[in-house]
């Protein structure tokens, strides 16, 4: 759990009283290096049997407040010093891109109404996306026909995504769940007969990926929490919690060692977790609005993130700090999803603006705009082996760009 | 957002409504009479009728009412499942609801941990004692200020009634089971970070090795495929590309189920194929069925830990030492020490020899650079775009070993799809 608010109360019956001194030894010693002091309580008591020394009246909230203040100062100073050059300056040398054109290569029209996710599947052509309408359709987006579909039981089906054998797929909205459907051959056969449910929040299924197998699917919620569970006994297997908001976006690191993911939410802040033991390891939180979309760089060393605020930005994981930002004083409405090029060398947000920015990665300057939908951009993905993207959008349609 | 806790904590208070709630009675734990407890089956009976759902899913949500820590066992309390028996469960007092408890501070897990250590010693568990030093450490100048609160805390509850006592001792292990802090070593200001003029150079070189592969960036031959609509892109198998990409990294060479392949064949001559074998093995086991952990590290340990296996892998003795000591409570991270070690190896020694045989240089001659395609004479004449075999058809092609399949994409496809 999140070790960012400090909050010294009383945990069993007797309460308990704090010297000042031992206060400011735990700021001093416990705050860890991306610690951002939320607040600090206290609760007093007089009972004589607990007390070692009593508190002077004069020691109020706002002089700790400032000493924290203080500290934090002092530790974004010490992040400072290993901060020795902009990303910008390093990408002098690197030649700029030429022209860029890429165009709309598919029109998918099938969804009657405002298209919210999409996935691919591994064999590079074939899509799933989820809608407002509670539709789930599966396309060959190569010969845009529709292979399946199943009509949810709920609205707002936010979140969908392909299992890696290509047999099966998840999705969720508001119904809080997160349900499996593998893929029939037969065209006829209801698909939501073989429904699975598999995870169960407390508030909307915001996102939802598979892990390296069919067997395990994370998911990230309204509730404020991520979780990973097992989809055959749909028993869940370890929960995140660290957002202090809902939590809209994740993604699974490509690391080749552990498992790790990170997740975006409406508190403003990117938390990177260790899967296996549910810990918070890294967070940041540099956005100014709900962070709706997050994606890691392809050798899993950052991460982007698109948000309410306008801007995308590049987080480091090993600097541990953002690195560039990804703005322009024309570009006022937020990023709703965003997604890297195959080589990391080009950033593709989608925004509530109903456009497609191009951004190159390295020297942080916008390469090409792409006009097109007609209303909001939800969800954009890169295909598998990086020869088109995908667009899903609230004017019903999704596009393939290349 | 709500609180993730709201809508259980409506259920838990409905629960213990005077009227329509649970029924609760005194359970005997051992020889001492708790009272205000209910069966795991009273509890699945009470969620079935109350909220009309089936025993499946009033089990799945008893189950995440144990989980959240909103009821515990009494009985096997590190156990967090709901069991349909008479397993005697009780509610948590709201003061430890995992959602109106403040974060759990280090401090007060510090006291939770001494507490238990002065009332008997050794009673701490394995995780346990790792935090316990960990946190002796880092506040040791409170130490003394920890051990003080424990003390006084103990000395406390000795003059309650025992029922009184078991109950709250229950109640706050229920709650640390939950609640515990991270306590992962991040020293405050001295944290271990990359100066970013190196983190910002290795975003040059990456983007550098992989333009050529980006088809956005440079284009894909022969063509791609969703602007040609010709797909020999993806039906060509061994294309130059696809074969350098292996000598990127060793995870490239991994992921590429072709390259697995040639890379086993490769170690096969070597004499040390039972290293991606194990490799393979445990991730199986990492990523696979819940229901199947128990037997497959069953296999692994017979197949390459067990003295004499008849594909025993080398690790290091503290490594398999401290493997062997964990199968004995098998879960699925129960391998991660020995396949990362396995890993590393593979990485460090077979990996680079692999890039310098002739296995590689002759897969690396005999790769195509295809030819880019003729820009049709008809530019306005778009090709057929022809469908291909759907993933779910190809799996189960294989498992009917070629019966005749009654629906299925229909059209022409050509060569047999690329698949991963």
């Amino acid at each position: 759990t999140c070790e960012y608010n400090y909050v010294l109360s009383c945990i069993s019956c007797e309460p308990r009283v704090l010297s000042l001194q031992n206060i400011l030894s735990l700021i001093l010693f416990l705050l860890p290096a991306s610690a951002l002091t939320t607040g600090i309580y206290m609760i007093f008591s007089t009972k004589p049997e607990m007390a070692t020394q009593e508190v002077q009246p004069n020691e109020t909230l706002t002089n700790l407040k400032a000493e924290s203040d203080t500290l934090k100062t002092k530790l974004e100073d010490e992040r400072a010093k290993l901060h020795d050059v902009e990303l910008h300056q390093v990408a002098e040398k690197v030649d700029g891109l030429g022209q860029f054109i890429m165009k709309t290569r598919r029109t998918l029209k099938g969804h009657g109404n405002k298209v919210l996710c999409m996935d691919w599947c591994k064999d590079k052509r074939r899509i799933v996306s989820s809608s407002q309408d509670g539709k789930v359709i599966v396309w060959d987006a190569f010969t845009t026909n529709k292979e399946h579909a199943v009509t949810m039981p709920c609205t707002w089906v936010m979140a969908c995504a392909y299992a890696p054998s290509g047999c099966a797929v998840a999705c969720g909205g508001l119904d809080n769940k997160c349900s499996v459907y593998p893929l029939s051959l037969d065209k006829n056969e209801n698909l939501a007969a073989k429904k699975k449910s598999v995870a169960m929040h407390t508030n909307y299924l915001s996102a939802c990926s598979f892990t390296n197998s069919d067997m395990q699917i994370l998911t990230s919620s309204g509730d404020g929490t991520c979780a990973l569970w097992d989809v055959e006994s749909g028993q869940l297997l370890q929960s995140f919690h660290g957002h202090a908001a809902d939590v809209l976006c994740l993604d699974l690191a490509p690391s080749e060692t552990g498992n790790t993911f990170v997740s975006g939410g409406c508190d403003k802040k990117a938390n990177v977790w260790d899967m296996r033991s549910g810990q918070c390891i890294q967070s940041f939180e540099t956005h100014e609005s709900d962070i709706n979309s997050v994606r890691y760089y392809p050798s899993g060393d950052a991460f982007a993130s698109g948000s309410d605020d306008a801007t995308c930005r590049l987080y480091d994981l090993r600097a541990d700090r953002e690195v560039a930002i990804y703005s322009k004083e024309s570009i006022i409405f937020g990023a709703s999803s965003v997604d890297f090029s195959l080589s990391g060398r080009l950033l593709f947000g989608g925004y509530n603006d109903y456009t497609i920015n191009v951004w190159d990665v390295l020297k942080g300057t916008r390469v090409s705009i792409l006009f097109g939908h007609e209303n909001r951009v939800s969800t954009l993905r890169l295909s598998p082996d990086g020869t088109a993207f995908c667009s899903g959008s609230w004017d019903h349609t999704l596009r393939i760009w290349a | 957002g709500a609180s993730f806790g709201t809508g259980m904590e409506r259920v838990i208070v409905a629960m213990q409504d005077p009227d329509m709630g649970m029924k609760m009675r005194n359970q005997r734990l051992l020889i001492t009479v708790i009272p205000h407890a209910m069966t795991g089956n009273d509890v699945i009976e009470w969620l079935i009728q109350k909220y009309n759902i089936t025993e499946e899913e009033a089990r799945h949500l008893g189950g995440l009412l144990v989980q959240y820590g909103y009821i515990y066992p009494l009985r096997e309390p590190r156990s967090l499942l709901l069991r349909s028996d008479d397993s005697p469960y009780r509610f948590q007092t709201p003061y430890f609801w995992t959602s109106s408890r403040w974060p759990a501070t280090e401090l007060d897990y510090a006291i939770y941990l001494a507490k238990k250590n002065i009332r008997k010693q050794g009673e701490l568990v394995d995780y346990e004692k790792e935090n316990y030093s960990i946190l002796h450490k880092r506040i040791n100048h409170t130490w003394d200020f920890v051990v003080m609160q424990a003390r006084e805390q103990l000395r406390a509850s000795k003059q309650r009634r025992k029922a009184d006592r078991i109950v709250l001792e229950c109640q706050e292990q229920a709650y640390w089971l939950i609640n515990k802090p991270c306590v992962n070593i991040r020293r405050a200001l001295g944290r271990n970070r990359v100066k970013s003029s190196i983190c910002l150079e290795s975003f040059m070189k990456y983007s550098e090795q992989y333009l050529h592969h980006d088809p956005i960036m440079s284009g894909c031959l022969p063509s791609n495929p969703w602007i040609s609509d010709d797909t020999s892109h993806w039906t060509i198998n061994t294309d130059m590309l696809r074969v350098e990409r292996w000598s990127f990294s060793f995870m490239e060479l991994l992921n590429d189920s072709m390259g697995r392949r040639e890379f086993m064949i490769y170690l096969e001559k070597e004499f040390s194929a039972e290293n991606l074998c194990f490799w393979v093995a445990c991730e199986d086991l990492r990523h696979g069925e819940s229901s199947k952990i128990i037997l497959k590290v069953e296999e692994v340990y017979k197949n390459f830990l067990a003295p004499g296996a008849a594909r025993w892998v080398n690790i290091d003795s503290k490594t398999m030492e401290r493997t062997l000591e964990g199968i004995k409570r098998p879960h699925r991270f129960i391998m991660d020490d020995a396949q990362m070690h396995i890993y590393f190896l593979m990485k460090k020694d077979s990996y680079p020899r692999y890039l310098k045989s002739e296995l590689y240089k002759n897969m690396l001659a005999k790769a195509i650079v295809p030819q880019e395609t003729k820009k049709s004479v008809f530019p306005f004449m778009r090709r057929q775009r022809h469908s291909s075999p759907s993933p779910a058809m190809v799996t189960q092609a294989t498992e009917d070993d070629g019966k005749a399949k009654g629906a299925g994409p229909t059209g022409t496809s050509s060569t047999t799809n690329s698949q991963i």
